[in-house]
């Protein structure tokens, strides 16, 4: 009963939170990666300790391209004893070209990881693509549980549940957004398809969490009913969350553990991806928790004042 | 009660079994190996774009050009002996329509870039084009035109689209002009393109037909009369020694096949193989410590059907990776990160029965009916929140443009799927097979989850 009883207070840290987020997004913005944009990332490792950024940045301005390449590149350490270089859409010759400077030197046992280059049209189709996913999947949810949720019309009608659910997800999905303009700003963290991906896991599993609890409060609605001394909405609505709150910590804590391992000991490649999701699960439990079922006794008492 | 047991000891043998299976399809011979992508297991991977956009052509016909593109450029990536290529074709979505079509080209093992590219760049892309009637005016609105994009639309304008195209290819020769000596590249279409391009020259008497290869128009004959028996001749681009080497080098590439649309290169990937390799050892690590995490937290807090929990957890990642085999999933870094996940929300179904178990436990219930009672109840939970995840799953896998989303969207499904496969009947055999009505203290014990508070 503490959590529906101190609901302005969740609501204020939670409304706290998604307003920075949403500053720092307009300010900073997202630091899009080349899936998005359209370039060229090269990652190369040396066999043995490797030079200063300025040694290998002094290599690559002396080259002549043209158009040029110099001031919009970045040259980012990376791993051990590597880089990583990001430039713009590269064409054959001229990456071969840059690849054959860096390796100049035989006596650095350079190796190249990977090599990725993009086009500029297909970075827009993957952020066409990412934006109507997203958008997709929220539209679907609110019609799943607007159906699943159609017996318990009173006194909340089934659609605000599904209202209430994307409003929710909004939140747990706003909050990395933001934590990552702030990374992308501060660190030069990048985003990918892949962090589009775990933006969309987090939609999953957010909405996963809401409806253990959303799905009590419909059982605990459907058991009160013809009951004379029926409890208020508000009363079963905190009962329900108190049922089901060692659950959801439980199933977030297991979950949080196996996205914990992936981030600490998994490969560099989904270190980001696992990066969001620790967020993005924190918050997507916090919210079906505290915010989520809290809304509900809201909307109900806001019916009765009109 | 007997019965109980007797279906609990089939599933663990059954699960052992399928164990088994995954290990032992693991040796190099086995046609059951687990399939790793580019990202794990080094390779390059070239995404070509098909320029479709001139080619005014049907639903059905842009699909046959497309698999003809796919079967040329495997045939030629066979002929340099890379193994296990995927050549794909791919539609680039509902944004693009019809028209937007990607060939994707994976080639494991292959490091070196400009080989690989130069390999694919070599296969010849030849259309045959009427010169629109228009074409006067054309050529004078073009020049009046200012923009590029303009002077694009008129171009596109300038030829007719034919149907006759590098697919209709038979085979091509190089042959030598009587009189002048030049080098020239006959053609021989099949009889599909013999019929076609009688059809076309019968009637168009009198227009100029125009060779396009790789884009670029090659010549412009006009057609003088009905051309019968499918055969035609590429030529005066090929004069001297140079000009001979190009023809030939050009009849040797069209023998190997022909595109019936050019293609663009619009995104390359190489990975090392060291880098895959630390890449599944990570994976692996992490997938580990992920399981006995998740089973020490299990077996504190819910005990004896914490216990029973982590096997049905055991049997889930057997089910699991055995489908990987046989479907077979290529698994990625990504694909692998989205396993772990679903290990820890596959979870989620067997805390959701163990909690309400608890609840019927408090509320005086015999231990056997509490078992019935709190899986009935929690049956509800399980199956909605899951079909949120199945509908996350479903729109990531048919939405996504890369194969890194693709990979992770399949492996997640696979997993929600089979979690609630297991929830119902690994966890609640097991849950039931232990359960004994005449309950000891021990038994209650074991069956108490949590801490008292």
């Amino acid at each position: 009963m503490i959590i529906v009883k101190y609901r302005k207070i969740f609501y204020a840290i939670s409304v706290l939170l998604v307003v920075a987020s949403i500053i720092s997004l307009s300010v900073w913005g997202l630091k899009l990666g080349i899936d998005f944009k359209g370039g060229t990332s090269i990652e190369f490792q040396y066999g043995v300790d490797r030079p200063g950024v300025d040694v290998v940045k002094g290599k690559i301005e002396t080259l002549d391209f043209n158009p040029s390449i110099k001031g919009s590149y970045s040259l980012v350490p990376y791993g051990q004893n590597g880089y990583v270089l990001k430039t713009r859409n590269l064409s054959e010759p001229e990456r071969a070209f840059l690849m054959g400077a860096i390796q100049s030197n035989p006596a650095e046992k350079i190796e190249f990881k990977k090599v990725n280059t993009i086009g500029p049209t297909l970075g827009q189709t993957s952020t066409n693509k990412a934006l109507i996913s997203i958008v997709l999947v929220l539209i679907c949810i609110v019609l799943f549980i607007t159906f699943a949720f159609r017996k318990v019309s009173k006194p909340v009608s089934s659609w605000k549940y599904g209202l209430i659910s994307v409003l929710a997800l909004s939140h747990d999905v706003i909050i990395p957004m933001g934590l990552f303009a702030v990374l992308g700003h501060y660190l030069g963290y990048e985003v990918d398809t892949l962090f589009v991906t775990a933006i969309l896991v987090i939609l999953g599993f957010s909405i996963h969490d809401t409806i253990v609890v959303f799905d009590r409060t419909r059982e605990n609605l459907k058991n009160s009913r013809g009951d004379k001394n029926a409890k208020s909405f508000e009363t079963i609505v905190g009962e329900s969350i108190n049922q089901t709150f060692t659950r959801s910590l439980n199933t977030s804590l297991t979950t949080l553990f196996a996205v914990l391992m992936v981030f600490l000991f998994g490969p560099e490649a989904t270190k980001n991806f696992s990066l969001v999701l620790l967020v993005g699960i924190f918050f997507g439990t916090y919210s079906s928790i505290f915010i989520a079922s809290n809304l509900l006794v809201t909307i109900e008492k806001f019916q009765k004042k009109v | 009660m007997i019965k109980r047991r007797f279906w609990a000891v089939i599933l663990i043998l059954v699960s052992l079994l399928i164990g088994y299976f995954v290990y032992s399809t693991e040796n190099s011979t086995s046609k059951f190996k687990f399939k790793l992508g580019l990202d794990l297991n080094g390779g390059t991977e070239l995404v070509y774009k098909a320029d479709l956009a001139k080619a005014s052509s049907t639903p059905a016909e842009i699909k046959t050009s497309m698999d003809v593109l796919r079967d040329v450029i495997e045939r030629r990536i066979n002929v340099f002996g890379v193994s296990e290529p995927v050549v794909r074709v791919e539609r680039v979505g509902f944004t693009g329509g019809e028209n937007e079509q990607q060939l994707i080209v994976e080639l494991p093992g292959v490091t070196d870039i400009e080989a690989a590219v130069a390999m694919i760049g070599a296969t010849p892309s030849l259309e045959f084009k009427l010169l629109s009637t228009d074409a006067e005016q054309l050529s004078k609105d073009l020049e009046k035109a200012s923009s590029i994009e303009e002077k694009n639309k008129i171009a596109e304008k300038m030829f007719e689209y034919t149907g006759i195209t590098g697919k209709l290819l038979k085979k091509s020769q190089l042959e030598f002009n009587q009189t002048s000596g030049e080098a020239m590249v006959a053609l021989q279409f099949n009889t599909e393109g013999e019929d076609l391009f009688a059809k076309v020259t019968k009637e168009n008497v009198g227009r100029r037909l125009a060779i396009f290869l790789d884009g670029d128009m090659k010549s412009m004959p006009v057609i003088n009369e009905e051309i019968r028996g499918g055969k035609a001749v590429i030529s005066g681009n090929f004069s001297g020694s140079a000009g001979i080497k190009e023809a030939r080098s050009l009849v040797n590439n069209l023998n190997l096949g022909a595109l019936p649309v050019p293609i663009e290169l619009i995104s390359t990937q190489v990975i090392g193989a060291s880098l895959g390799k630390n890449a599944v050892d990570a994976s692996v690590q992490a997938g580990l410590l992920a399981f006995i995490l998740i089973s020490v937290f299990l077996i504190v807090w819910y005990r004896l059907p914490g216990l029973l929990a982590v096997i049905a957890l055991m049997i889930y990642t057997a089910i699991n990776l055995a489908i990987f085999k046989l479907i077979p999933v290529t698994l990625t870094a990504s694909g692998i990160a989205g396993f772990i996940l679903s290990v820890g929300m596959a979870v989620d179904a067997n805390i959701l029965i163990f909690e309400r178990m608890k609840e019927e436990l408090k509320k005086g219930r015999e231990l056997g009916d509490a078992v019935k009672e709190g899986f009935a109840r929690a049956w509800l939970s399980i199956r909605d929140s899951n079909t949120s995840s199945i509908i996350t799953a479903l729109i990531l896998f048919f939405f996504s443009s890369t194969s890194v989303v693709k990979g992770f969207a399949l492996v997640f499904l696979i997993g929600v799927v089979v979690s609630m496969f297991t929830a119902i009947t690994a966890s609640r055999t097991l849950l039931l097979a232990i359960r004994n009505d005449k309950a000891g203290r021990l038994l209650k014990f074991l069956f108490g989850a949590g801490f008292k508070k």
